[in-house]
């Protein structure tokens, strides 16, 4: 514990070490913990080695006072991947978070993205479990914000990269990566040419938490720091819903990319010039 | 993936649990609990293969020479090394003592 | 032939016949203001545009273009019948390949475009309006999440072109390290990992599944068939609530259920 509180890396914290930084201390209470041993019904069967918590953790607390259900995801299990268990306990939790809501709890959600998406061995239920996501995230932002952090290292990605930009704030680091696609999955797809998985400048030009941040498709861009994250957690909390929801502004988008010349190849600075000019 | 079991003589259960580590690269989660009184017992689930008798022998060693507490011991291995097992290990022992 | 699909243009004009067109909005996507039976509904198909100013985006792909636009197309029935007591329903006709790989989708935030959509189509459903997906032909991953998937009620036609998945199986084979063989092995004994529709009808994820005659190019019994069927959906989501958790329940994916009742017990 004293070990835990000396360390400043937030990216270095799994799930769990994560969620207990995050509350108030001595508040977090952990649902369907480990040893309740909930795991996926469907890894073993492939010869994949289970993790207890299914690698999706779900701690009950209070943030600077107010009562949160945090959502952490373990990227280093699976890659952070979403299978059936791990995806209903972060739909099941923000579903309970919105009833609470209905009942005079002002429960709010912190979700800690460390995903690449899907997990394919598990894949149709682990998207549906996405789209349930998807909705309980839209249901519980019309009474209080649910905030995305996503600090690094694995980075958020596929449809959780949906449930980013579903989010009433969102935090990233320098560490963090944000993206719909994969870069190897895209590199498979569309070829070497269009995107180089292997060129990792490149790849964090326009897809790192830095770029992210200042083309406004992130809210704050934090050090890779505890004190600092849990401070910016906090007031996002404090700040109750946003003025204007980042994926309600399908007019505001269209508009910018019917400004943009589509036929050169993009490049970050482009992004930034198209994007910017709302930042306060 | 393989799963094995292990037991060994023991002492009387620990009070408290815990779980270390994670299910990631070269690491494994070590989750231990209370057992019954007089017998320590392991269960293994590892991706790798054939590693039956490293496990013996390395849990063999560690708990050479000593009356391990009566614990229920769960591990969900991926590919750590000895070395990694035996860090998981005492990490383990060490929090359920400060219990 | 055509190198993309054109199922979903196909459905949406036999459905949508005598409908009023909606402009306004990119031309890959189609959007007409029709009926079901007795009941008014928007039409919305994702349709390839072989010139789409995004080059990855051609065949019918959701990409930047698409995924805003179906906001938008969403957003405008939530606002004309926000003060309305009947709600209009939509009906998302959905055959969509892939979500647009591309180095320009990324670089704009295809994830926030998708999730625009994602989110106007969620608060539809919240909002009181009936909202369908009506699985004509692919439904593919974060295109079927941003065009479909937050629909009430699952209607797939049962056809081998019918299919959901979270990734196409060469990349799924490259990124799990297996061979496309193998990945076609453990799919056949492994329900979610299936490509058809009976497997995913088996997660409990549909509302119905329904043949028809000619999937490519309806004929009228065909038209007939999916029209009534989409009416019973649309009056079913009238007696039930606006979640989705009608798709909650079969066998094969007991464990969602089971997550959720012990969260519950120990909130």
């Amino acid at each position: 514990m004293t070990d835990l509180l000396n360390k400043h890396s937030f990216v270095e914290l799994g799930a769990r070490q994560r969620a207990k930084a995050l509350l108030d201390t001595g508040t977090l209470r952990e649902l369907l913990d480990p040893f309740q041993r909930v795991m996926s019904p469907w890894l073993a069967r492939q010869g994949v080695v289970p993790q207890a918590d299914d690698g999706v953790v779900i701690a009950k607390g209070s943030i600077g006072g107010l009562p949160v259900v945090i959502a952490a995801i373990e990227g280093a299990f699976q890659g952070g991947s979403l299978g059936e268990v791990g995806g209903a306990k972060i739909a099941g939790a923000l579903e309970l978070a919105a009833d609470d809501n209905r009942n005079g709890i002002p429960t709010r959600a912190v979700l800690l993205l460390e995903t690449g998406g899907v997990r394919l061995q598990e894949a149709n239920l682990g998207l549906a479990a996405i789209a349930d996501i998807h909705a309980a995230i839209v249901d519980l932002r019309q009474y209080q914000p649910v905030v995305g952090v996503v600090a690094g290292s694995v980075g958020c990605f596929g449809g959780m990269s949906i449930a980013a930009g579903l989010c009433s704030y969102l935090l990233v680091t320098q560490e963090a990566r944000l993206g719909l696609n994969g870069p190897q999955v895209i590199e498979q797809e569309a070829g070497l040419e269009e995107y180089d998985s292997r060129d990792r400048p490149f790849i964090w030009s326009l897809t790192g938490g830095e770029q992210r941040f200042a083309s406004g498709l992130a809210d704050r861009f934090v050090a890779d720091d505890v004190a600092q994250i849990r401070q910016q957690v906090s007031e996002l909390l404090q700040q109750g819903l946003p003025e204007q929801q980042r994926s309600r502004q399908a007019d505001l988008f269209l508009q910018r990319l019917a400004r943009l010349d589509a036929e050169p190849q993009i490049d970050a600075a482009t992004v930034r010039d198209l994007y910017q000019g709302e930042r306060s | 993936m393989e799963t094995l079991s292990f037991e060994f003589p023991a002492g009387q259960p620990p009070r408290g649990r815990t779980l270390v580590g994670c299910v990631g690269s070269g690491d494994l989660e070590v989750m231990i609990e209370p057992g019954q009184a007089g017998k320590l017992t392991i269960k293994v689930q590892t991706s790798v293969n054939g590693a039956e008798q490293r496990w013996q022998h390395l849990f063999a060693r560690m708990f050479d020479g000593q009356t391990p507490s009566a614990m229920a011991i769960d591990i969900h291995d991926f590919g750590a090394t000895p070395g990694v097992v035996r860090l998981r290990l005492e990490q383990g022992f060490e929090e359920i003592g400060h219990d | 032939m055509s190198s993309y699909s054109l199922r979903g243009l196909h459905w949406f004009n036999a459905l949508s016949a005598g409908a009023k067109p909606v402009d306004g909005l990119p031309a890959s996507l189609k959007v007409a203001d029709g009926v079901v039976g007795e009941q008014p509904v928007r039409f919305i198909a994702v349709v390839a545009d072989p010139d789409n100013r995004f080059v990855r985006a051609r065949n019918g792909e959701v990409g930047l273009l698409e995924g805003w636009g179906l906001a938008k197309a969403v957003d405008e029935i939530i606002a004309a019948d926000a003060d309305k007591s009947h709600k209009r329903a939509v009906i998302a006709i959905v055959d969509v390949p892939s979500q647009a790989y591309g180095r320009r989708e990324e670089a704009l935030g295809i994830h926030q475009a998708l999730a625009a959509a994602a989110d106007s189509y969620a608060r539809a459903r919240l909002a009181g309006h009936a909202v369908i997906g009506l699985l004509v032909g692919k439904a593919m991953s974060g295109a079927f999440l941003a065009h479909g998937y937050q629909a009430n009620r699952l209607i797939a036609l049962r056809d081998p072109g019918v299919m959901v998945h979270a990734m196409g199986k060469a990349s799924a084979a490259r990124v799990t390290l297996r061979s496309v063989e193998e990945l076609e092995a453990l799919a056949a004994s492994v329900p979610p990992m299936a490509y058809d529709i009976d497997s995913y009808a088996s997660l409990g994820l549909l509302w119905e599944t329904l043949s028809v005659e000619q999937i490519e190019q309806p004929t009228s019994a065909d038209l007939a068939r999916v029209t009534e069927c989409l009416s019973l959906a649309i009056g079913d989501v009238a007696t039930s609530g606006r979640d989705l958790s009608g798709r909650l329940g079969a066998s094969n994916r007991a464990a969602s259920s089971k997550v959720r009742q012990l969260l519950r017990e120990q909130w």
